[in-house]
């Protein structure tokens, strides 16, 4: 704080009014009214009367809310004051789109309703935000668990393989069930491995980074260093082969490679990374069929053959069909027919908001998604040890990967894979693997302004 | 770390932007291509939220949308079976016939004239409302053709011959409407089926589809106009009138309908011939035209071509390539002359009004929601098939056909009445197709007719145009002559 220096203006710094918190406040009823309208704007269209459950879709996620904001004014004041709001926004938004699905498949008679059980997690992963805010109070203490959460990542990942434990859903191995609950194991692997990565590439980023010939005036890695992007990559091939999803696969490999070159600044892996990644893809879509089926869907999707096909392109074309149907501005929540789209509620959530909301409303998900994104990774640019920089990074990249990776497959732009769009899905999991990222990045985000604040 | 880090955000940036791209092709660019695309029923859905507009006759709905509480929000209604045939109907599993079909775009406010009413439905949020269709059909002649056909499989088409508006249209057996248009799929799918399956093709509308019919002795109508157009015949020339004639090239003869010969002269004159609708002379006067003047006659009539009325009337046929022996068959309307009642119609009411034929019409204004009128078709001349003078040759001819004639049944007690009656062969044991058309008032004509009777009206090869075919069609002239 140089001018506090310069001015003598001491008291400046001791924070009594923390101000982020009242923008904070501030843009929470904004979302909260907005996430009221969107269930109101439901119940109107589909139901033509306000029914008293509207405060059973509402009311949760909003105190919840409210519960982690006055802990963020205990705990971490100087926290991020978008980073909640967004969460907020798009959990809301993706439970009314959940609970609009519920009341079109009700009408038709259908049973697997969702709704519900999306209030239930949302609450519980909420909490375990606000867990992570209560008891990490710094990240920093974190790092001493950089091999547990290596062990944890891994033990995680192999879950659904266990015998008995894992199941298969949808073609993909990444369920494990205990009684009547299932849950994809894999979405919190994805936050010890950022830790793990965080931690290990710390320590070992000046030898993954300094050592090596130079040939034609580029560094070429030592096998030795290479060790660790082998091995990685054959995790990540053990992934798209024993658990059948390309997507997983590819958030892992992604995530670990925009993280190592983070850390050691050596586009090189990169390259080398996303070669490899790709030849092993390339080999897979020849000798595995349902890779090869996910790639031909993508690459011609209209074609007779492939959307006849089972487990061909009949979803990802419903897809389309309901996005272009909402057109520029949508057909309005509740308007539309997104029932129509298998698994709408889940993996093709976005194209039933792209029917109901249009492409202003894909527009308005985006910029959601990229502003969290971009808070996250502005922690990193604002903290000043490597450690926390890599953490915030890897924690917001994870978002946008998946991100991409999902709505890029609904989209075309990518083949279509078997994850979560994160926050809007249905799916307990993936809302609790987020919410707990969310958790970290406040934290992350408020030890951030503190430390320059104290600088 | 921090250029890394701007590299990574910059990564970030560009693969939200291909998502706010690819969107955008899907949502913008093509999506037009994509809402047409077959295995899209979006489109079916977006019909759901439209309220049909009504088909109306009279300002009485004979079709109307009514709201429900399901999911396909409203249900079509028809008032009567009689209507049938023109209306179609309107199905969420079996699509659409008949003006459902034909005039969806009216009824769902989707044509260019309901520009309007789209800008607003945008605007309000709220779905398009239809466009009401106001048909030129008269209730009670379509009543008197419905029950004048009793339980006779045929059709009965009038029209008002000075405007060309259709006041009935009748195709039996008819069906239920509502059967198809009900909500329950397995209901409406059984119905459907039922009806497919039905010997009696209640689904086909005979008025102006169907597997066409053979005309017989209607058809000479359109030799006699040929005839007198050519300059060569007036209704005095004389014709030979052996009691049979051998076909050119063949073994087979012609007889005159009795076997005997046509007034017991040597000779016949033409209006002789088509009064007592004696086959050998036009056999004889077929020849002497030769096929492609009578085909020029046939098509100036509207044979050959498709006209919608709106609903699409199948093109009647007059054969090509024909020797001198199948020329003399098509002559009095066999071998294979193939006609619609619809098109039969035509060439009594161009008669009727002095040789100007109008374009057949169904609709007589179409209503926005809120009550204005935005299309209503004036009367148009279709064709002028022959000249005033033969024209009045032919009424001439008719009115002596029913007065004097084997048409006589057709007979209105005090009203001059103009008609042909036909008879027409299907194969040697198969029942007779019967026919009638005509005009009245023959002086001041306010009707034209044309009904068809399958399957010799129950009675094999005994039935006659006259007997059952000319009875009906003089209740539907009374029923608009009475009013």
């Amino acid at each position: 704080m140089v001018s506090a220096i310069l001015t003598g203006n001491v008291p400046k710094v001791m924070r009594v009014v923390p101000r982020s918190r009242n923008i904070e406040a501030l843009l929470l009823f904004f979302v909260f009214g907005i996430n009221a309208y969107e269930l109101a704007q439901i119940q109107l269209s589909t139901l033509e009367v306000l029914r008293p459950d509207f405060w059973f879709y509402w009311l949760p996620l909003t105190l919840a809310a409210l519960v982690v904001h006055g802990i963020l004014r205990r705990k971490a004041s100087e926290a991020d004051s978008l980073i909640l709001p967004l969460g907020v926004f798009l959990n809301g938004l993706g439970l009314a789109e959940i609970y609009r699905l519920d009341i079109a498949k009700a009408a038709s008679g259908a049973t697997d309703l969702f709704a519900v059980k999306q209030v239930i997690w949302t609450v519980v992963a909420i909490a375990a935000c606000a867990a992570v805010i209560w008891y990490v109070t710094s990240h920093l203490f974190l790092r001493r668990y950089v091999f547990v959460a290596m062990v944890a990542g891994i033990g995680l990942l192999l879950l659904p393989m266990v015998p008995f434990l894992g199941q298969n859903i949808n073609g993909a191995q990444l369920w494990i069930g205990i009684g009547p609950f299932t849950f994809q194991p894999g979405e919190l692997a994805k936050i010890a491995l950022i830790i793990f990565f965080a931690g290990y590439l710390v320590n070992r980023k000046d030898s993954l980074a300094m050592v090596g010939r130079k040939v034609l005036g580029v560094h070429i890695p030592r096998a030795r260093e290479l060790g660790p992007i082998l091995v990685i990559w054959v995790a990540s091939l053990a992934v798209l082969v024993l658990q059948r999803d390309l997507g997983t696969s590819l958030l892992y490999f992604g995530l670990f490679l925009v993280m190592i070159y983070v850390a050691t600044g050596r586009a090189l892996y990169v390259v080398v990374g996303l070669g490899m990644f790709g030849t092993g893809a390339l080999v897979a879509s020849q000798v595995m069929d349902y890779v090869a089926g996910r790639f031909g869907a993508w690459l011609d999707p209209f074609s007779s053959e492939r959307y006849d096909a089972i487990g061909g392109s009949y979803q990802l074309v419903q897809g389309l069909f309901g996005m272009a149907h909402g057109g520029l501005l949508g057909t309005g929540l509740g308007g539309g027919v997104p029932q129509l789209v298998p698994l709408a509620e889940s993996d093709f959530i976005i194209a039933a908001l792209g029917e109901e909301l249009g492409l202003a409303g894909m527009f308005v998900i985006l910029a959601a998604y990229l502003l969290l994104v971009y808070r996250g990774v502005r922690i990193g640019f604002t903290h000043s040890d490597d450690f926390s920089k890599l953490l915030a990074v890897g924690l917001s990249f994870v978002i946008a990967l998946q991100t991409f990776i999902v709505i890029g497959g609904v989209t075309r732009v990518v083949p279509l894979t078997g994850l979560t769009t994160p926050l809007l899905a249905a799916g307990g999991s993936s809302l609790l693997a987020n919410w707990m990222i969310i958790g970290l990045l406040l934290r992350l985000s408020d030890t951030a302004s503190r430390n320059r604040g104290e600088a | 770390m921090q250029k890394e880090l701007r590299r990574v955000s910059l990564v970030i940036g560009v693969m939200f932007l291909s998502l706010f791209a690819s969107s955008t092709g899907i949502q913008v660019i093509s999506a037009d291509s994509l809402a047409a695309d077959g295995r899209n029923v979006r489109s079916v859905y977006d019909s759901y939220e439209t309220q049909r507009g009504d088909i109306l006759i009279d300002g009485e709905p004979i079709a109307k949308s009514v709201k429900t509480d399901d999911e396909y929000r409203y249900l079509r209604e028809y008032t009567s079976s009689r209507y049938s045939a023109i209306t179609g109907y309107f199905s969420f599993f079996n699509g659409a016939t008949g003006l459902e079909a034909a005039s969806n775009d009216f009824l769902t406010g989707k044509n260019s004239s309901q520009f309007f009413e789209q800008i607003n439905a945008l605007f309000s949020g709220n779905p398009v409302t239809g466009g009401s269709i106001e048909l030129t059909i008269d209730p009670k002649v379509q009543k008197a053709a419905w029950d004048a056909l009793g339980d006779m499989k045929g059709a009965v088409v009038a029209i008002d011959p000075v405007t060309g508006n259709i006041l009935a249209m009748v195709s039996k057996p008819g069906f239920d409407a509502n059967q198809l248009s009900t909500h329950d799929p397995v209901e409406a799918n059984e119905n459907y089926k039922n009806l497919l399956e039905r010997k009696s093709d209640p689904l086909i509308n005979r008025a102006i589809g169907g597997d066409l019919y053979a005309p017989g002795s209607v058809f000479k109508l359109v030799v006699s106009a040929a005839a007198l157009e050519s300059g060569n015949f007036t209704p005095e020339s004389k014709i030979d009138n052996p009691s049979k004639f051998k076909l050119p090239g063949t073994e087979t003869y012609v007889y005159n309908s009795g076997e005997g010969t046509c007034g017991g002269r040597s000779t016949v004159s033409l209006a002789d011939a088509l009064r007592f609708s004696c086959n050998v002379p036009f056999a004889q006067v077929g020849i002497q035209l030769g096929q492609d003047q009578i085909r020029r006659q046939a098509e100036l009539f509207g044979f050959g071509k498709s006209i919608s009325v709106p609903l699409k009337v199948t093109p009647s046929v007059y054969p090509r390539g024909l020797d001198d022996a199948q020329t003399a068959l098509t002559a009095f309307g066999q071998f294979d002359v193939r006609v619609t009642p619809m098109q039969m119609v035509m060439v009594s009411a161009a008669i009727a009004n002095q040789g100007r034929l109008m374009k057949p019409n169904l609709i007589e204004n179409v209503l926005s929601s809120n009550l204005a009128s935005l299309y209503a078709p004036s009367p148009s001349e279709y064709s002028r098939p022959v000249s005033e003078k033969t024209a009045g040759l032919l009424n001439q001819m008719m009115v002596n056909a029913v007065a004097n004639g084997v048409s006589g049944n057709a007979q209105i007690s005090g009203v001059k009445v103009a008609g042909k009656t036909g008879t027409a062969q299907n194969g040697k044991d198969e029942p007779y197709t019967l026919w009638f058309t005509g005009f009245a008032p023959a002086d001041k004509p306010r009707v034209a007719v044309a009904v068809v009777i399958e399957d010799g009206g129950g009675m094999g090869q005994n039935g006659r145009g006259n007997s059952l075919a000319a009875p009906v069609a003089r209740k539907v002239m009374q029923a608009v002559l009475n009013k």
